[in-house]
């Protein structure tokens, strides 16, 4: 999704000449196409986040549209004050962007993993918030929301070369993505997540269990009618994501069942352990965590069969 | 003595008049940066209009001095009186801290060292629009603890924003104790100027003094300025100088009609 973002950055400020990048020492060799093409809108900051949300800020109120990239720890946490105080706060056209979300940063271990971004974020009124399941989502996700008038956060990923099957680009604010349709269990994906979630859902059609998987992309403005609309369809509903449980989409699903009176039953998929000091390559980390495709095909398994009778499959499983 | 010119002392008027309404403190943060606050709305900062492109940017990063400002605002008839009467009433946009909804404040504060990175982004706007206007930052020399304004200090200095200034109202306290013995700053100037700004240290209660300062600095070429202003906690009231307790102490009657009186003597 970087390349995707600086291609469409590019286009963008061809048009657009409010446009400006600022980065947080981050970002060599994907952000130099930008650099190169505007170096008077082009600013490293250097490794001062919390002054580059400031500036942010200030280059904001006067009319430009600021986009401020680092690895979503840093983009988000550590100036976190910053953007409440400063983007929010003056609802401001800042673009923050966090690449890196989950366990992206692998071996980097638990300073470089976004694992409450979304937390934080969604839970301050009057920010987007926006996690694209794969490039071509990120890049609609991009064009519907850059001219926006208040902050937006993108959480972006390293990834620029998983497709999620189905989704076909779509974006809408506000709106969630039906990839698919089944009839038993639903899976309710956030972002880079999806992949891994659409494998299994494959898996699990192989093993007779009818798998709806949605994917959310637009944390905030919430899906939330798109959200009550299909839970209310199944009676045993997955949140998957590669980030805390407390806060993320498993705490929105949870919170539009509860408000909606739903009476299906919720498994939150995502991070549950604090960090031990051990790490790996991301694929190692979702395994470790749970949120594997494979992994996430034995969870809703086992769900379905600890449910059973009240899961009623539309076929038998294996 | 005190030296104020008549804006300066009628900020101070309206400061304890204020406090003493509302019941607040905040009392002394605010005499501090009377003449500073006083010598910018009257003499330096250009604002032609709301919507003008070379009006300039005031940010008030030690926010919980903002009745100085409020008192300015009024003054300068920016504000209506009865706005001014509203200060930290319930259902007023006049609170302890400026916000930005207040027609006025340009950036909203109360959070300790961000307003210098907004006053920087706001710097490195005008000159990308190719503006004149200028930008001014007051922080306090309690907010230097905070590291966050270093980023911001560091940057300036390296995009040459000499269109940006930053006032430092050295009174030499903070919230629970004095500055020399919470976490020392000295020597502050140095430091700034190791930072590569172009500094000055002057009297902060001397309106002539401030005055004169502004008008001789470089807005278009050079170093960002700082401005280091000595000044006296609680000016003009003379049983609140340099005394911890009206960091936060609302005055009592008594106390109030003293204030008054010496404000009065001195205007």
């Amino acid at each position: 999704m970087r390349k995707v973002f600086v291609k469409t950055l590019l286009e963008l400020a061809q048009k657009d000449e409010r446009i400006m990048l600022l980065t947080g020492d981050l970002g060599f060799t994907v952000l130099e196409p930008f650099r190169d093409a505007f170096p008077k809108r082009f600013f490293n900051c250097g490794v001062a986040e919390q002054n580059m949300a400031g500036i942010a800020t200030g280059l904001a109120e006067a009319g430009f549209i600021p986009f401020f990239y680092s690895i979503v720890t840093f983009a988000v946490l550590r100036p976190y004050e910053f953007i409440r105080n400063g983007a929010i706060l003056h609802q401001l056209p800042v673009r923050i962007v966090g690449v890196g979300g989950g366990f992206e940063y692998g071996s980097a271990g638990i300073t470089h993993y976004g694992l409450e971004d979304i937390a934080v974020m969604r839970a301050q009124p009057g920010i987007t918030v926006i996690a694209p399941a794969d490039s071509a989502q990120a890049r609609s996700a991009i064009l519907e929301s850059w001219n926006l008038p208040g902050p937006v956060y993108y959480r972006l990923s390293k990834d620029d070369r998983t497709v999620v099957s189905g989704l076909n680009g779509e974006f809408a604010l506000g709106r969630a993505q039906v990839v698919r349709k089944g009839k038993d269990v639903a899976i309710i994906s956030l972002g880079g997540i999806s992949a891994e979630a659409a494998a299994a859902a494959e898996k699990l059609l192989l093993l007779g269990i009818d798998v709806s998987l949605v994917v959310i992309a637009s944390v905030h403005p919430a899906p939330r009618e798109d959200l009550a609309r299909i839970i209310s369809g199944h009676s045993l509903v997955f949140t998957v994501e590669e980030h805390y449980i407390n806060g993320g989409i498993g705490s929105l699903a949870a919170e539009v069942i509860a408000e909606n009176g739903l009476s299906a039953r919720l498994v939150r998929l995502g991070v549950k352990q604090g960090y031990n000091g051990v790490s790996g390559s991301q694929g190692y980390m979702k395994k470790i965590n749970g949120l594997s495709a494979e992994a996430i095909c034995r969870a809703i398994q086992k769900s379905c069969r600890d449910d059973t009778p009240k899961v009623k499959l539309s076929r038998k499983a294996v | 003595m005190l030296k104020s010119n008549d804006f300066s002392g009628k900020i101070r008027k309206i400061i304890i008049e204020q406090c003493k309404r509302a019941n607040v403190g905040h009392i002394g943060s605010a005499l501090s940066i009377a003449d500073l606050v006083g010598v910018l709305y009257d003499s330096i900062l250009k604002m032609p209009a709301d919507d003008h492109n070379r009006r300039d940017r005031f940010i008030l990063s030690k926010g919980h001095a903002a009745l100085a400002v409020y008192a300015a605002l009024f003054l300068k008839k920016m504000i209506s009186l009865e706005q001014l009467n509203g200060y930290c009433a319930d259902g007023s946009l006049l609170g302890v801290h400026p916000e930005h909804f207040l027609k006025g404040v340009d950036f909203s504060s109360g959070s300790l060292g961000q307003g210098l990175s907004f006053g920087a982004g706001a710097a490195l706007a005008a000159r990308m629009q190719k503006s004149a206007r200028r930008v001014f930052v007051l922080v306090s020399d309690g907010e230097c603890n905070e590291g966050a304004l270093w980023e911001a200090v560091m940057f300036s200095a390296h995009h040459k924003l000499a269109n940006l200034t930053a006032i430092i109202d050295c009174n030499g306290q903070q919230a629970f104790g004095y500055t020399k013995d919470v976490l020392s700053l000295d020597p502050l100037a140095q430091r700034w100027r190791a930072f590569g700004w172009d500094v000055h240290e002057i009297d902060g209660n001397d309106p002539k003094a401030i005055k004169d300062t502004f008008e001789a600095l470089d807005f278009s070429s050079g170093s960002p300025h700082a401005i280091i202003a000595r000044t006296v906690f609680g000016k003009g009231v003379s049983y609140m100088q340099s005394q911890i307790k009206w960091h936060y102490w609302p005055m009592s009657d008594a106390e109030y009609q003293q204030a008054l009186s010496e404000i009065k003597d001195n205007e």
